[in-house]
């Protein structure tokens, strides 16, 4: 009977994709280096697709393109939402290789890292203003949220008025300050969460389905 | 024989450029970015009067991106006074796509400016020669 029944509910399924007015929606991970977009979008990947999306680092820049992964299907109150999550390098105005040479990294291998970087940051900010749907904002909550670049990109993403959601990352750690975010950017929505310790994951589905479903 | 204009390079010190709003007015975005960004590589601090919409601003980004290289160029340092006027956006700005860009912007090389102190009416830079 349960065979049956799971069937039924997956063609059913299938079905409602198929015939589904709208594709998923692409919704960008932005946000400045070592915020934890990276871990986020893995967590995210895991949770519902099985697999991971691409390396975490403590080196900034370890994501140098964006990277996606499709039809990520979210369930939440008997309501599924399918969206496609594109993790992107942080995005910063400025790339000096030599900052990953106190990475150990050899002056050629420096060098080539940022090259991508660049490419990649350039690349981010172009998707962010042509293919975007939707995007989560990472910030990580220990450091200070008022730099030029994030609110330079807020105001990008207000512009192209995209559905955007703030994500105060890193409240495992004990500076973690999340109400320092939410008076950042009063006019969003601030979820906080720990993407390496899975802390508050069932919020930020829930939000993800309310703001991109 | 005329020089009118001083040449900079022969110079040790800083140029600064203030760039007027009348003076942008007229520009397509990416000449305005040009404009910029040819200041910035030849090592001066470029002053905006009136700032960039968040598009051009978002374009500034992906250009300096590709333009950095290596012992060369390291990208920008850029900060605005206000802060953000976004959230003070009317819903009719909104609506007709008018965007509030009155804001004073600093521009420099990263290598070269940096950024001391920044509250809601004071920005204080650090500029070195080259
Ligand atoms: N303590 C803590 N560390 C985190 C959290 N999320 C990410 N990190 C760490 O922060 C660093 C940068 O993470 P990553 O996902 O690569 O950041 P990205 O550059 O924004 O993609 C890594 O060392 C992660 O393990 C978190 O919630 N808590
Ligand atoms: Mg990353």
């Amino acid at each position: 009977m349960g065979l049956l029944t799971n069937l039924k509910d997956s063609i059913t399924r299938v079905t409602d994709r198929l015939f589904s007015e709208s594709d998923p929606k692409r919704i960008g991970i932005y946000g400045p280096p070592n915020a934890g977009k990276t871990t986020l979008a893995n967590r995210i990947a895991r949770d519902w697709t099985g697999d991971a999306i691409g390396p975490e680092s403590h080196i900034p820049h370890e994501t140098r393109r964006a990277r996606r992964k499709e039809n990520v299907e979210i369930e939440r109150n008997g309501q599924s939402v399918t969206i496609d999550i594109v993790d992107t390098p942080g995005v910063t105005t400025k790339v000096d290789y030599k900052e990953f040479l106190d990475h150990d990294l050899e002056k050629e291998d420096a060098v080539r890292r940022s090259r991508e970087a660049t490419e990649g940051v350039a690349e981010a900010m172009h998707w962010l203003r042509e293919d975007v749907d939707g995007v989560i904002y990472v910030l990580d909550s220990t450091k200070d949220p008022f730099t030029q670049v994030n609110t330079m990109l807020i105001g990008i993403i207000e512009s192209q008025d995209l559905p955007v959601l703030i994500f105060a990352n890193k409240t495992d750690l004990d500076e973690s300050n999340v109400g320092r975010i939410e008076n950042a950017f009063p006019q969003h929505e601030t979820v906080p969460l720990s993407a390496l310790e899975g802390d508050n994951m069932d919020e930020v589905y829930d939000k993800v389905a309310e703001y991109f479903g | 024989m005329t020089m009118p204009e001083a040449t900079p390079t022969d110079v040790d010190g800083v140029q600064i450029d203030l760039i007027s709003g009348a003076r942008m007015e007229n520009l397509a975005s990416m000449e305005k970015i040009r404009l910029i960004l040819d200041g910035v590589r030849e090592g001066n601090i470029v002053i905006l009067e009136e700032g960039l919409t968040p598009d051009e601003e978002s374009k500034l980004i992906e250009v300096t991106m590709t333009e950095i290289s290596p012992d060369e160029f390291n990208g920008i340092e850029i900060e605005t006074y206000p802060r953000s006027q976004t959230a003070d956006r009317s819903f009719l700005d909104r609506l007709m796509g008018r965007e509030s860009t009155k804001k004073l912007t600093v521009i420099g090389p990263a290598n070269q400016i940096e950024t001391l102190h920044k509250d809601e009416n004071l920005i204080s830079a650090l500029v070195s020669r080259k």
